[in-house]
C-alpha cells in the first residue's frame, strides 16, 4: 500500500456521522446509570488530589487504569468495532496505557499527583476539570441530544483528556511516557470527529 | 346446500387474504418501475441493470437496528426497481452483516448479483476472509469476487480464478478508487483473464476514458463504475444549480439521474453501484437507468456543462 499518502481523512471514515453519533447514545442508554458511578470516580478523584497522603499517587493511578480497562473493553472491542474494524488496535493501544498505569503507578508508585500552581499544574487541573464537567456538555451544545453526551470513565475522549490533566499534576518523569497514548488517542479522535465534522458539514 | 357453506368460508376467507395481501403487496407495486436498461458482462453475455447498489459508509451502521431496518429497505426498494448487483467489502466495516440481516428479512431476491471482495494483505488469509463473508451474506456463493484495491493481488488474483475454475465463484475483478494504481490496473487487464474491473469514473472524473475504459473494450472486461457522486459531494455541488432544460431530452428528472446517465452510457461501462441509505435516492437512481440514454455528443455536453458550474 504505497499510494497511502493519496487518502485523506474523508477517504479514511467508514461511517456516517448519524451512525457513529447513535452509537454514543445506544453506548449511554446501555449502560445508564454508569455514567453517575464513572463521574463520582472523576469527583473522588478530585477528591483524592487534595490529600497527599503516601497512597495517593497508587489509588488514583488504579481507578484511571480501571476506567481505561473499561472504556477499551465496553466501548472500543464491544461497539466501537462495529463500525470501525480499527476500534479493537485502539482497544490494545488502552490495555498498554493501562498497564503502564498499573505498574508505574499502582505497583512502584512512581506517580504522585501534585496540584500546583506552575503552567503544567493548572493546565493539568483545568483539563481534568474540563473533561469531568464540560466534556458532556458538548453534545447539547451542539444541538445533539443529551443521550449522545460523552462521559469520563465511559468514552476515550474525555477519558483521555483527564488522564492528560493528571500526568500534567504528577511528579516523575515517567508520567512522559504515560502521555504518549492519551495524547495519540486525542489525536486519532480529534481526526475522526474533524472529518465527520467535513461530512456533516458538507451534508 | 350444507356443502356450499365451507366453500363460501373459503371463498370468503380466500377474498380476504387476497385484499391484505393485495393491501401488503401494495408498496412494493408502487415501487415497482419500467424494467431498467441492462448491459452485458462481456465474458458471458449475461445482462446487469446498468446501476447497482454500493455499500461504502451506508450500510456500515453496526447493530443498530432501527438504521439496520432502514438498509434493508433500500435493498427492497433496490429490488422492486429491478436493481441486481450489489457491491461490499471486508473493508466496509460492518455492511456485509447488514445485507445478510436485511436478506433474512426480505428474502434472498433470486435476481441478486452479489459482488464482494477480497481485502487482506496477506494471500493465504483470502479463502478464510471470502468463507466469512458469505458467511455473512448469507449466499451460497458469490457471483463476483474482486481484489479490493489491488491489495496483495499476486496472490488474490490466482485464488479467486482458481475458484472461478471450480464454479465456487462465477465472475472475477480488480478494484481501484479514485484513480490509483491506475497502471497496475492496466497490466492486470491487459495480462490476466478477469471478467470485471471497478473504477472511479464520474463527469468530472474521467482520466480512465483514456486508456482503462478502451482496454476494457478491446479486452471484453465488464466496468463497474464506483464513487459516482464523488460520496456525495459532487451531488451536493450540482444541486446548487437549477438542471440544464434540455435534461429532459435524456429523460433525466434530476441531478443524480443526470450523473449516473453520464456514467452508464459511456459503452464500456457496465453499471454504476452509487451508495445510499434513503429509499427516495434509490428510486431516483434506478430512474437512471430508464429511458433514452444520451449519445457521445450530448454526453460532452453534459460533461462541459457540470465542469462550468
Amino acid at each position: 500500500m504505497d499510494e497511502w499518502w493519496t487518502y485523506t481523512l474523508s477517504d479514511l471514515l467508514l461511517f456516517s456521522p448519524r451512525t457513529y453519533y447513535r452509537m454514543l447514545q445506544r453506548h449511554n442508554e446501555t449502560l445508564w446509570p454508569g455514567q453517575i458511578l464513572t463521574l463520582g470516580l472523576g469527583l473522588g478523584i478530585m477528591g483524592l488530589l487534595r490529600r497527599p497522603a503516601a497512597w495517593q499517587g497508587r489509588a488514583i493511578s488504579i481507578i484511571v487504569a480501571t476506567l481505561w480497562a473499561w472504556v477499551a473493553w465496553s466501548f472500543l472491542a464491544r461497539r466501537y468495532a462495529a463500525i470501525n474494524w480499527a476500534a479493537s488496535y485502539f482497544a490494545w493501544l488502552f490495555a498498554a496505557e493501562l498497564l503502564l498505569l498499573v505498574w508505574i503507578g499502582g505497583i512502584r508508585g512512581r506517580l504522585r499527583y501534585r496540584p500546583s500552581r506552575s503552567i503544567a499544574g493548572v493546565l493539568g487541573f483545568g483539563l481534568f476539570a474540563l473533561a469531568l464537567a464540560f466534556y458532556p456538555l458538548i453534545a447539547p451544545l451542539s444541538g445533539r441530544p443529551w443521550q449522545q453526551s460523552e462521559v469520563f470513565g465511559i468514552f476515550p475522549d474525555p477519558t483521555a483528556i483527564a488522564t492528560v490533566g493528571l500526568l500534567l499534576l504528577a511528579e516523575g518523569s515517567q508520567r512522559w511516557g504515560l502521555l504518549i497514548v492519551p495524547l495519540l488517542w486525542c489525536f486519532i479522535s480529534g481526526a475522526t470527529l474533524w472529518a465527520l465534522g467535513s461530512t456533516a458539514a458538507s451534508a | 346446500m350444507p356443502s356450499e357453506t365451507p366453500l363460501s368460508r373459503r371463498s370468503v376467507l380466500g377474498a380476504v387474504a387476497a385484499g391484505a395481501a393485495a393491501a401488503v403487496l401494495r408498496p412494493f407495486d408502487a415501487l415497482a418501475q419500467a424494467a431498467p436498461i441492462t448491459k452485458p458482462i462481456p465474458s458471458t453475455g449475461e445482462r446487469l441493470p446498468v446501476v447497482g447498489l454500493g455499500t461504502w459508509i451506508t450500510f456500515n451502521v453496526g447493530d443498530d437496528a432501527e438504521l439496520r431496518d432502514e438498509c434493508s429497505a433500500v435493498m427492497a426498494a433496490f429490488f422492486a426497481a429491478g436493481g441486481r448487483l450489489i457491491d461490499s467489502s471486508p473493508m466496509y466495516g460492518s455492511s456485509q452483516p447488514v445485507i445478510g440481516y436485511a436478506h433474512q428479512k426480505l428474502g434472498r431476491p433470486p435476481a441478486l448479483f452479489a459482488a464482494d471482495k477480497v481485502w487482506t494483505s496477506s494471500g493465504s488469509a483470502g479463502p478464510e476472509q471470502i468463507e466469512e463473508s458469505r458467511g455473512y451474506w448469507g449466499v451460497r456463493r458469490f457471483d463476483l469476487l474482486q481484489v479490493h484495491n489491488l491489495l496483495a493481488w499476486e496472490s488474490h488474483l490466482p485464488q479467486l480464478l482458481a475458484m472461478k475454475a471450480e464454479g465456487r465463484v462465477r465472475y472475477v475483478g480488480i478494484t481501484t478508487s479514485e484513480g490509483r494504481r491506475h497502471e497496475d490496473i492496466e497490466r492486470v487487464m491487459a495480462s490476466h483473464p478477469i471478467d470485471f474491473v471497478q473504477i472511479t469514473y464520474n463527469v468530472l472524473d474521467r482520466e480512465v476514458e483514456d486508456r482503462i475504459l478502451p482496454l476494457a473494450q478491446e479486452r471484453g472486461i465488464a466496468v463497474i463504475a464506483n464513487r459516482p457522486f464523488r460520496e456525495g459531494s459532487l451531488i451536493r455541488t450540482v444541486k446548487r444549480h437549477p438542471l440544464p432544460s434540455w435534461a429532459g431530452e435524456i429523460g433525466v428528472m434530476n441531478w443524480a439521474q443526470f450523473i449516473l446517465k453520464f456514467i452508464v452510457s459511456h459503452p464500456a461501462v457496465t453499471c454504476a453501484i452509487p451508495a445510499t441509505s434513503k429509499v427516495a435516492h434509490v428510486k431516483e437512481n434506478m430512474g437512471a437507468a430508464t429511458g433514452p440514454v444520451p449519445d457521445a455528443a450530448l454526453r460532452r455536453r453534459m460533461a462541459a456543462h457540470v465542469e462550468a458550474l
